[in-house]
């Protein structure tokens, strides 16, 4: 089969079971599920343009994403009264501070030719000295910013701009990140790679959990701004209370398909722009060089091509596209709530879609993220319908089919590790298999 | 009717063939060399012989017996050890393991066995309890040659021993190796310091291109005008 | 006296947390260096083996408990844990049987395992949650203490108690224990020494009829016992809950990665530097400055270097500096 019949198939295939979706369930269900498959598709296009396209593995997807939520607050909340004047400038300036020195450090072993010893002995002494002045110097201000209203702000807030401006800053702020992240990591080994991705990202959701002053930490930031109109106006509106009555729907359920509807054009417009951008890309010379440089590293590097830049290239690019899909998906959720970051649910599930869809394949990776978060959301109502169907004979009263029915919604995982063990055994390329130009 | 030998065997990697009809035979108490400019084949035709590239065309016989399609593993049952020219030897492991390592399929003499290699090679038996990785190049070598033994080989195959040695050492490790074939173990070796293997050789095997180009005793080979102009450098 | 108080609140909030801790790590990042030597790659899989295994003690101790049979005062999933062993084994035989061990005949690339792992680690962790459910499960009985702060208070006359847990005891003595086996085996049987040659040079190890199946056995047999009891002491001693072991992974990488991935020893070191490395940075000192110092001295605020909210964050902490230092960890990455 060619790839391109494998689109059209999976593609429409794709499409009749959303439609069914919204026959069956409703089509509230099915455009929520189709924006998360918008943002999933976006989340796996950046994460496939590293490992498909360079052979790069980020586990860090998740801390990407969270980084661009935060945008999200810095760009679209109002600033907290006082917060400034409490010193929120100098737990930046501390900050900024912290991070120079670890900087500082870092240059300093990579590029100095001092005995080990001095290094480590500067450094060290650096370091923990420039943390416990930044302590000094955010300690006090953090209580008070962290004071101010605790039940409602208790942090500083953000620029009170417009909400759509948070996914280009929310990419720009997780490229920064990456800047830095792939800096200093991208030298090690794949399988190193992943883990320390993985515990740079985990340290990201810890700071964001716990620093109240930025994120409000546990405590949420809820009433986000929203891009596209709330139900309640909506409601008010005299050509949704029209169409409500032509097409004979209630009108808090028309309501809220407006809503989400509009929130799929503006998901459909970054999907096929970031689409579109991967597509010219990979199909240049830079592209081609990236695969060059994935398949055979050594003579690359004979031919004189600066793999270490062109790699940070990419990881930077997939990872602020990454983090353009967070922070879309924290304005669809209207909340920013650092705890629900997970590796399983972002990190690994991405790469699940990464793995199915096809790696080094964009058209892949789209239908890697509708079909597997499709099945993610659709596998516990599956999953419970399997077992009380295998289970039907069975009295209601029985201890074992209780057990498993309240169980069942746990069939997801075990079903994903299945997805994704049968891909890599039987079509380790995946759905849409990468073109070999 | 050589102990082990290869008859016109022809072997290479995927569909290239590095090695064609070729014959390489050695007797027992007895070394044989094969020698022969870079890229001739050598080392390509004694994994052939072991069985770590398969044999296109041709016989390997081990004692009167067809071996041709044995695994490996099963040749050292047979009677063949060998010593492959780079990661001979398990470096995390100390010299007396690596030496039992060598005598992991059969243990049943394994004192007398190691006794032997520690008389044979004296500094082994100083070095026992040290790791493997941290012992010079000679010794390492010592200690490869050391584990291939342990399975009491009747034909011992050593892929380039003197690779990566110092002049001195590697003429100690020649005369070692005499006093092993003196001992009744045959010996085939591919050796790039020709003249030195000839010398201690009862026979010769010239390669070039995959070929026999030549097949004598050592010192025949020595004394041939034509082989010492194009193979052993005047 | 002031002197024997700080040393005991030193032991009590420390030492014996950090060791136990750390023990529990070491367990755990010995079953991860113990694959990646052997098997090359790192099996993302080995949390959920490790809840596999509490999961299995905690079924059996119920089950167990429902006979009122026990060795009190020990908790009872002590004496289920050989027959919780040998199911953990069965599993990660079976999980390699139908999964690794197609990849491994394929001689496929160490991250494609890596991202075969954690299929293994999803379907495992959804089979865990279908079985036993998602929530908080507690299993443990017997005496809660083996040395109560009073009792200590009173034998001693100090201010500060002194308690060790059951759970922290029969944590300590059963990883010393497992530890000297596993090197005992590891170092003095013929089959332990050729796993030590298969892990260090495949290819020499076949020539010498080292049978690579029969390593690959033992190296899973290994992982499932030490798995299995990392898992259920840290399960006993903390609590039982499948989503905890997810996050589990992390650290343990963290302590087989500091130690120097694919050395026992390393792992060991690993699992204690990282325990105590959470401990000492979020301890509050003030208590401590309390006894050493003259009162006058004595700084104001608890005198945390950061706060506790971040203690499971220091593993990475240690972990990125460790791998940007030097990869190889404190033990040279040299394998097995």
């Amino acid at each position: 089969m060619t790839n391109l019949s494998r689109i059209k198939i999976t593609y429409f295939l794709m499409l009749i079971a959303l439609i069914a979706v919204g026959f069956f369930q409703s089509w509230n269900v099915a455009l929520t599920i189709f924006n998360l498959c918008i943002i999933s598709s976006i989340m796996t296009l950046g994460i496939n343009i590293q490992w498909g396209n360079a052979g790069i593995v980020n586990f860090g997807v998740m801390g990407f994403a969270a980084l661009g939520g935060l945008a999200n607050i810095i760009i679209s909340m109002p600033p907290t009264l006082n917060a400034w004047e409490s010193g929120g400038a100098m737990i930046i300036i501390g900050l900024i501070l912290f991070i120079l020195s670890i900087v500082f450090s870092i240059i300093l072993f990579k590029k100095s030719s001092l005995s080990n010893k001095i290094k480590y002995l500067i450094s060290f002494i650096l370091v923990i000295s420039s943390y416990f002045f930044m302590r000094f110097l955010v300690d006090i201000p953090i209580e008070k910013i962290e004071a101010i209203e605790p039940a409602k702000t208790g942090y500083l807030g953000g620029f009170n701009l417009p909400v759509l401006m948070s996914w280009p800053v929310g990419g720009l702020l997780a490229a920064f990140s990456a800047f830095i992240i792939g800096k200093i990591s991208l030298g090690l080994r794949s399988d190193y790679l992943a883990i320390a991705t993985l515990g740079i990202s985990e340290i990201i959701i810890y700071f964001l959990k716990n620093e109240d002053w930025l994120s409000r930490g546990v405590k949420n930031v809820n009433g986000l701004p929203r891009p596209v109109p709330y139900e309640i106006e909506l409601q008010s509106q005299a050509w949704v209370l029209k169409t409500s009555n032509n097409l004979n729907i209630p009108i808090n359920e028309l309501s809220s398909i407006i809503v989400k509807l509009s929130y799929s054009i503006l998901f459909c417009v970054v999907l096929l722009s970031v689409l579109f951008l991967l597509e010219v890309a990979v199909k240049s010379p830079w592209g081609r060089m990236m695969r060059a440089i994935r398949d055979n590293e050594v003579s690359a590097n004979a031919m004189g091509k600066d793999i270490k830049k062109r790699h940070l290239q990419v990881f930077i690019i997939g990872s602020a596209i990454v983090g353009v899909a967070g922070a879309m998906l924290t304005t669809l959720d209207g909340q920013f709530t650092p705890v629900s970051y997970q590796p399983l649910r972002y990190t690994f599930l991405i790469w699940i879609m990464v793995i199915v869809g096809g790696s080094g394949n964009n058209f892949g990776s789209i239908i890697g993220g509708f079909l597997i978060w499709f099945f993610w959301v659709q596998s516990e109502p599956l999953g419970l319908w399997f077992i009380s169907q295998v289970t039907t004979h069975i009295s209601d009263t029985n201890i074992i089919k209780s057990h498993l029915l309240e169980n069942a919604a746990h069939i997801r995982l075990m079903f994903m590790g299945m997805i994704l063990l049968i891909t890599l055994r039987f079509a380790p390329k995946g759905l849409i298999p990468e073109v070999k130009r | 009717m050589y102990l082990l030998s290869g008859e016109k065997i022809t072997c290479g990697y995927g569909s290239v063939d590095i090695v064609s009809e070729c014959s390489i035979g050695v007797n027992k108490g007895n070394i044989s060399s094969v020698v022969g400019p870079n890229g001739a084949g050598k080392s390509t035709a004694m994994k052939a012989l072991f069985g770590l590239l398969p044999v296109k065309k041709g016989k390997v016989i081990l004692n009167g017996e067809d071996v041709t399609n044995l695994p490996p593993q099963k040749r050292v049952l047979k009677g063949m050890g060998f010593v492959p020219q780079t990661n001979n030897i398990f470096p995390s492991l100390t010299v007396r393991e690596n030496l039992e390592m060598g005598a992991f399929i059969d243990q049943n003499d394994l004192n007398k066995m190691l006794e032997y290699v520690y008389e044979l090679f004296p500094v082994l038996k100083d070095k026992k309890n040290q790791d493997a990785g941290e012992l010079s190049g000679g010794q390492r070598q010592q200690v490869a040659v050391g584990r291939a033994l342990m399975t009491k080989p009747k034909v011992l195959m050593l892929d380039e021993p003197s690779a990566g040695v110092s002049p001195i050492i590697m003429e100690g490790l020649f005369s070692k190796i005499r006093e092993i074939a003196d001992q009744g173990t045959a010996i085939l070796m591919v050796e790039q310091n020709a003249k030195q293997a000839l010398k201690i050789s009862n026979l010769g095997f010239v390669l070039s291109q995959g070929k026999n180009l030549f097949t004598d005793s050592g010192n025949s080979l020595l004394a041939n005008k034509e082989v010492r102009q194009a193979f052993l450098g005047g | 006296m002031d002197f024997l108080n700080g040393i005991t609140l030193i032991l009590n909030y420390i030492f014996i947390p950090g060791f136990t801790y750390g023990s529990q790590l070491a367990l755990g990042a010995l079953g991860i260096t113990i694959v990646y030597s052997v098997l090359r790659f790192s099996n993302f899989a080995h949390g959920e083996f490790m809840s596999f295994g509490a999961m299995s003690a905690i079924l059996l101790s119920w089950l167990f408990m429902s006979f009122k049979i026990n060795i009190y005062p020990l908790p009872t999933a002590i004496m289920v844990l050989p027959i919780a062993i040998l199911l953990t084994i069965a599993y990660c035989l079976i999980v390699d049987r139908l999964v690794f061990k197609f990849y491994r005949q394929q001689n496929s690339k160490s991250v494609i395992n890596l991202i075969v792992s954690i299929g293994v680690m999803f379907f495992t962790g959804g089979l865990i949650r279908f079985i036993v459910g998602p929530g908080d499960k507690n299993f443990f009985d017997g005496e809660r203490f083996f040395l109560k702060a009073r009792t200590f208070k009173n034998i001693t006359g100090l201010n500060e108690g002194l308690t060790l847990k059951t759970t922290q005891g029969v944590t300590i003595i059963l990883s010393v224990l497992l530890v000297i086996i596993l090197f005992w085996f590891l170092n003095k049987t013929k089959t332990g020494k050729s796993m030590r040659a298969y892990s260090d040079n495949k290819e020499l190890a076949l020539l010498s009829g080292i049978n690579p199946e029969k390593v690959v056995l033992i190296t899973w047999i290994i992982t499932g016992t030490l798995a299995c009891v990392a898992g259920t002491l840290y399960g006993l001693d903390k609590s039982y809950k499948p989503f905890t072991y997810l996050h589990l992974v992390l650290p343990i990488f963290s302590a087989a990665i500091v130690g120097g991935v694919g050395n026992p020893i390393g792992a060991i070191i690993g699992g204690y530097v990282i325990a105590f490395s959470e401990l000492i940075i979020t301890f509050a000192y003030k208590k401590i400055f309390f006894y050493f110092l003259p009162t006058y001295l004595v700084p104001e605020g608890l005198l945390q270097i950061l706060s506790t909210d971040y203690k499971i964050a220091i593993s990475f902490v240690i972990l990125v500096i460790v791998l940007l230092i030097k990869p190889t960890g404190i033990y040279k990455g040299k394998i097995i």
